[in-house]
């Protein structure tokens, strides 16, 4: 079965990886991660020179093209520290993939062993890790359903971790949607090369979502995030999915950003 | 269902399932019926834990018969000699199929009773016998429905999942003589029992197919719920079984684990109704059973999954069908839509392997990677990895450096596009100056050319990136360390 999570004892300071889809398409995301581990008193480090863990040229069919990038991501992590990944699929490629991508050359496969040992996904961490103070939280009450992507689900800890979190958290209700684990069907390059599958499955899943009455849905992926937010506003549905990040800083009543 | 059909041709791949997509009757029927599925085996396996060990214990049982398959096929043959069941080995389909007639024209026998096997649909056994004027009358009721549809199987254990009870009533009012209609599923069961009855009393020669084949013993194993599998293999003078060359295991012993693994996934039942063990022909001393038996071994692509390390994790395959039941995308699309033999994730792996990877390119793209499929799977085939290996395969001329040889229809998916869209997509995210340069300027965009121009848009909202990059924040922002270091220094106290 899949390795445990890292347990660490609340360390000093951690490395960020945003991903490539959160720096281009849910920056907010990534900034409320970095608010919510700052708060807990944590020193959030964001190396400038990472782009991407690789995943969309490995799972087409590229893994030589795939390999490349995750080479230059390998220079990245010099400290001891663990590395918060705000997005399961990712955290899952690096974790459970790069060794596989590195498997011919051994040095370079002992690194990517050394950095993926250390990776962690976000809420993962939050749980495990950070032992976050929830009794200032706002309550106001809220109905909420949680979509975990497939890859956090197999290859990491984030859907028992987001039902610990988001149970705890005052004033939440969470609800589950029909057919609760089932994929939401990005998949990547999938969602365009079978547009029409892909399209089916994000469908059923909004529909799943939209049929508990939530309010608001919360997920630690962007690409499901994308994939069903775009099709909520395609069919001019007011309901929207969040980061859970997002979500949780909200609750914690920490500062938004301040204008730059 | 919808009057047009979907083509049996994996090349039509997406045009079949765009036929079903718009079938929301349809679509409500499949879901319905692998949500029944799904749950049945979620209830034979209640502890995650005990399944993981069942599933070990199969795996390695699979593993061990591949890895032994050579010496375990020769003293297959030996055992079978020895219990008097005659051996044929064929290369390919072509083969197969003239061993059938061959048989057929010895015996003079102008029918056949099968029962239900999916190698004999792999090899097109129906199609060919007609075309020499052999009649081979499926005995398997789903099988029996699509027969005298002119239809095809949808799924691997329940080839009729995709009619309706209102759809075989009406076939069988049309197809079977003093049949009336009735949407009665009992009479229907009933009408159908009947009219098989008479062939199973006629037929010279009754074919099976072969769930496993013990090498210790020179047995053929047989796993059926309707009885049709026992008559054919019993009642008919000639008992013709067909199975692959990669059914074989090594002792009896590894038939038990096999068998529950293989029901509780399939269908949800702890045991089927029937389990035949055949070892032989009629014995002098014995009032019924065979005459003669024969086993045709299949190889028919078989041979290239496994000369590959990887690859060669495809034959662990049992046939439970449990990754079609638990696939989002079949859930959506059906068995009919893939166009081969073997639908579903187990499909798109075996397919290439028995086709080619040119006809067969779209089934391993068609795939989200949920993983769903390898969590199911009872012998643990690591089926996300192989659509991977499979995808890299289809899309580059040469063998990768972990495949030693080249697979059939090697590269046939390759795009020059896609291969020069993975490049640039290396080179901005391999130079972290180049990629931070594109972060500026996609923002600024406000639209990227790939989601705007694909079928995305058609359901969605285009994609389009923030106004400002994380790292373009973050590069003007105050850690809140700081910030909160910068208040407290000028709060005055």
């Amino acid at each position: 079965m899949n390795p445990p999570i890292p347990r660490h004892d609340r360390p000093a300071d951690v490395y960020f990886f945003a991903t490539c889809v959160v720096d281009l398409f849910m920056p907010e995301a990534g900034m409320d991660a970095i608010a919510v581990l700052e708060h807990a008193g944590v020193r959030v480090s964001f190396p400038a020179a990472q782009t991407c863990c690789g995943q969309p040229a490995y799972t087409s069919g590229f893994p030589a093209d795939a390999r490349a990038v995750a080479r230059t991501q390998l220079d990245l992590f010099a400290q001891p520290w663990p590395i918060v990944v705000p997005s399961g699929s990712c955290a899952g490629m690096i974790r459970h993939h790069w060794p596989r991508l590195f498997a011919d050359d051994a040095a370079l496969a002992a690194r990517a062993a050394a950095v993926a040992e250390r990776v962690v996904e976000f809420t993962d961490f939050v749980v495990a890790t950070l032992g976050l103070d929830l009794t200032a939280a706002q309550n106001e009450a809220i109905a909420l359903c949680l979509h975990t992507s497939c890859s956090a689900r197999r290859e990491t800890d984030a859907l028992r971790s987001g039902r610990q979190l988001l149970n705890t958290l005052p004033g939440v209700e969470l609800r589950t949607q029909e057919h609760e684990p089932e994929c939401c069907g990005f998949g990547g390059t999938f969602s365009i090369k079978h547009a029409e599958i892909s399209a089916a499955m994000a469908g059923d899943k909004v529909d799943a979502l939209l049929a508990t009455g939530c309010s608001r849905y919360v997920s630690a992926d962007c690409g499901c995030l994308l994939n069903l937010n775009t099709t909520l506003e395609k069919r001019g549905e007011p309901l929207r999915g969040q980061h859970i990040a997002s979500f949780l800083r909200n609750r914690l009543r920490l500062d938004s950003e301040p204008a730059a | 269902m919808s009057a047009e059909r979907p083509t049996a041709d994996p090349r039509a791949f997406k045009d079949n399932s765009r036929l079903v997509l718009a079938d929301p009757v349809l679509r409500r029927n499949f879901r319905g019926a692998m949500d029944f599925l799904t749950d049945k085996r979620a209830a034979q396996f209640p502890d995650a834990d005990a399944f993981a060990e069942l599933r070990d214990l199969g795996k390695q049982i699979r593993q061990h018969a591949l890895a032994n398959l050579p010496q375990l096929l020769m003293q297959l043959e030996t055992r079978l000699h020895e219990n008097g069941i005659h051996l044929h080995w064929a290369e390919d389909a072509a083969a197969a199929n003239a061993i059938f007639l061959d048989l057929a024209r010895r015996h003079d026998a102008p029918t056949m009773v099968k029962g239900k096997s999916m190698v004999s649909e792999e090899i097109g056994l129906n199609h060919e016998m007609a075309a020499h004027g052999i009649a081979c009358i499926e005995t398997d009721m789903g099988e029996y429905i699509l027969q005298l549809d002119g239809d095809r199987p949808s799924h691997i254990i329940m080839p009729a999942i995709h009619k309706t009870k209102e759809d075989v009533a009406k076939i069988f009012a049309t197809h079977i003589p003093g049949a009336g209609y009735t949407e009665d599923v009992e009479e229907l069961i009933a009408i159908g029992r009947r009219a098989l009855r008479n062939e199973f009393r006629t037929a010279k020669i009754g074919v099976s197919g072969v769930n496993f084949l013990v090498a210790e013993t020179g047995s053929l194993v047989l796993v059926e719920n309707e009885g049709n599998g026992r008559l054919s293999t019993t009642v008919p003078d000639v008992h013709i079984a067909i199975t692959g060359i990669e059914k074989v295991v090594a002792t009896l012993d590894h038939i038990a684990p096999l068998f529950t693994l293989l029901t509780r996934s399939a269908t949800g039942q702890a045991v089927t109704t029937y389990l035949n063990v055949i070892s032989g022909p009629r014995r002098a001393d014995e009032k019924d059973g065979p005459r003669e038996v024969h086993l045709i071994l299949l190889d028919n692509g078989r041979s290239q999954a496994y000369r590959e390390e990887h690859f060669r994790a495809t034959l662990q395959c049992i046939r439970c069908g449990a990754c079609m039941n638990h696939c989002p995308v079949y859930a959506r699309i059906g068995g009919l839509s893939y166009g081969t033999t073997y639908p579903g994730p187990i499909g798109a792996i075996i397919s290439p392997h028995l086709m080619n990877l040119d006809s067969t390119r779209d089934l391993p793209t068609a795939s989200s990677l949920c993983g769903a499929c390898g969590e199911v799977c009872p012998v643990g085939i690591p089926i996300p990895d192989l659509l991977m290996r499979l995808r890299e395969a289809g899309r580059h001329s040469h063998p990768a450096a972990q495949q030693r040889q080249a697979l059939k229809g090697q590269g046939a998916a390759r795009s020059i596009v896609e291969v020069v869209a993975w490049k640039a997509w290396r080179l901005l995210y391999a130079h972290s100056a180049l990629y931070a340069l594109f972060a500026w300027i996609a923002p600024r965009l406000r639209v990227l050319a790939v989601a705007a121009r694909s079928g995305w848009t058609r359901t969605r909202a285009p994609l389009r990136p923030a106004r400002r990059s994380l790292r373009e924040q973050l590069a003007t922002r105050t850690p809140l360390h700081s910030r909160k270091a910068l208040r407290d220094r000028h709060s005055p106290d």
